[in-house]
């Protein structure tokens, strides 16, 4: 197995062997960040749209790590807008640094980075399509606060239509026999694709439109962000956007190892009572982005 | 005379390819998916012809034209029932069905506007998921594509 390499673009790249190998990796980062591994590296950072967090978080990676980080937070002010195709920029920046880490609002666009690229390409989100590291964050987190993978009950909740984090986290958990309880309004229900994905892998799912039925049983619960924009009628989304909104009171009776994960940013969905309960593990988690990535621009760049 | 070679016989040809049973009214397609627009032999073709199996059907002889497995397997995405007639002298010498193949390289579209090969120059690549379906799936956005929202390029 040698991940050395090896762009990351789709959750489904790498085996699951190579999940594994990934998450304890980021272990050993989260027990000491500052390890100066990459220092004779450059890792160029370059956000076709901006995307402050995941930025931030990937910077700070490649920071710990020792490595020069050059790039764009914003295409708005580079060559890109003067027409340049993707391609040309990609040409050129593989050739200043070692490895690129890109985002870009076209579904595809990483894939294609990857193919004229002569570095490896870790995708950082490409429009609706993949956000593998995200996925990666979201597998440290569960095993960190569950102390395993296997047999867990998952809750989603929210836009599960939409909500890419959320595809690519039942694709995942399907790796380790996962149940998965999936919380929506109708109009935002789970696509029959990554349905399929379940059934696929002979695991069982429920669907359900009250969230207060799944919080007595799961042991995540992991809450996604309801947009207006999703929804076709606006009288819909009025109807429900209250409905799916976390608050500390609801929280009583639910597993003592019960933690809640959120993809960032959160709107209303959770309400900030819940942010002092010990079930709340968001902000933590965004701070496990940091090792994941950490673990992956190592290993690519093998350095471990 | 049986009725097929009655119909071979009219518009026979010495050597080269006859592709029958194609669809109604993708005889075009598959013109085009052949690139027969630019052979320079001759191009014998008639659509909406009475057909036992399948009521209406397209037929397409092409002369001294032979075509690899590969890129007639191309047609399947149109023309699924089609079969491949190899002609040499004027006799049959091979009769096969065209198969759906694994891959679908350039012919196609990717149906998502926001997929980055509708936005630059990029040979589009689709894995056949479902061959009985016609399901494509797209090699850079990863959607699926069923059937009737095919786009060909
Ligand atoms: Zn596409």
């Amino acid at each position: 197995m040698t991940m050395k390499g090896k762009s990351l673009i789709s959750i489904t790249d790498y085996t699951k062997d190579e999940y594994l190998k990934i998450l304890e990796t980021a272990a050993g980062f989260e027990a000491n960040p500052n390890q100066k591994l990459l220092s004779d590296k450059v890792v160029a950072s370059l956000f076709f749209e901006p995307s402050t967090r995941t930025r931030l978080s990937f910077e700070t990676a490649a920071n710990r790590l020792g490595a020069r980080v050059i790039g764009f937070s914003d295409s708005g002010s580079t060559s890109v807008q003067k027409g340049e195709t993707l391609k040309d920029t990609i040409i050129m920046v593989s050739s200043y640094a070692d490895i690129i880490v890109m985002r870009h609002p076209r579904e595809g666009a990483a894939r294609w980075a990857s193919e004229v690229s002569s570095v490896p390409v870790i995708n950082a989100g490409d429009g609706a399509n993949q956000h593998p590291t995200q996925c990666m964050l979201d597998l440290y987190t569960i095993l960190q606060t569950q102390r395993t993978l296997n047999n867990l009950n998952i809750a989603m909740v929210g836009d599960l239509k939409y909500g890419r984090t959320v595809h690519s986290l039942v694709q995942a958990m399907c790796n380790f026999n996962a149940t998965f309880h999936l919380v929506s309004p109708q109009e935002l229900k789970l696509p029959s694709v990554t349905k399929m994905h379940i059934k696929d892998a002979n695991l069982k799912y429920e669907q359900y439109t009250e969230l207060a039925d799944v919080i007595p049983f799961a042991d995540i619960i992991y809450m996604t962000r309801i947009q207006k924009e999703r929804f076709s009628d606006p009288i819909e989304y009025e109807k429900v956007k209250n409905s799916y909104v976390l608050t500390k009171a609801m929280l009583e009776g639910c597993k003592p190892n019960m933690k809640i994960l959120h993809p960032l940013p959160r709107v209303n969905e959770i309400s900030e009572d819940v942010d002092t309960t010990k079930q709340a593990y968001y902000f933590k988690q965004a701070e496990n982005g940091v090792y994941v990535r950490q673990a992956l621009l190592a290993t690519i760049l093998g350095a471990k | 005379m049986d009725k097929e070679t009655r119909e071979l016989k009219v518009t026979a040809i010495e050597n080269g390819t006859v592709i029958d049973h194609i669809p109604a009214n993708n005889v075009f397609k598959v013109i085009r998916i052949l690139n027969l627009e630019n052979n320079n032999h001759q191009v014998l073709f008639g659509d909406n012809l009475d057909s036992e199996k399948y009521g209406k059907k397209g037929i397409i002889k092409v002369s001294n034209t032979f075509f690899a497995p590969d890129e007639i397997n191309k047609i399947a995405l149109v023309a699924p029932t089609a079969t491949l007639i190899v002609i040499r002298n004027f006799k049959v010498v091979e009769k096969t069905k065209v198969e759906v193949p694994d891959e679908i390289i350039k012919i196609v579209k990717c149906f998502n506007p926001g997929c980055i090969t509708n936005h630059e120059n990029i040979t589009t690549r689709f894995k056949v998921i479902d061959k009985a379906e016609m399901k494509l799936k797209c090699h850079y956005c990863e959607k699926s594509i069923a059937r009737n929202n095919i786009i060909f390029a």
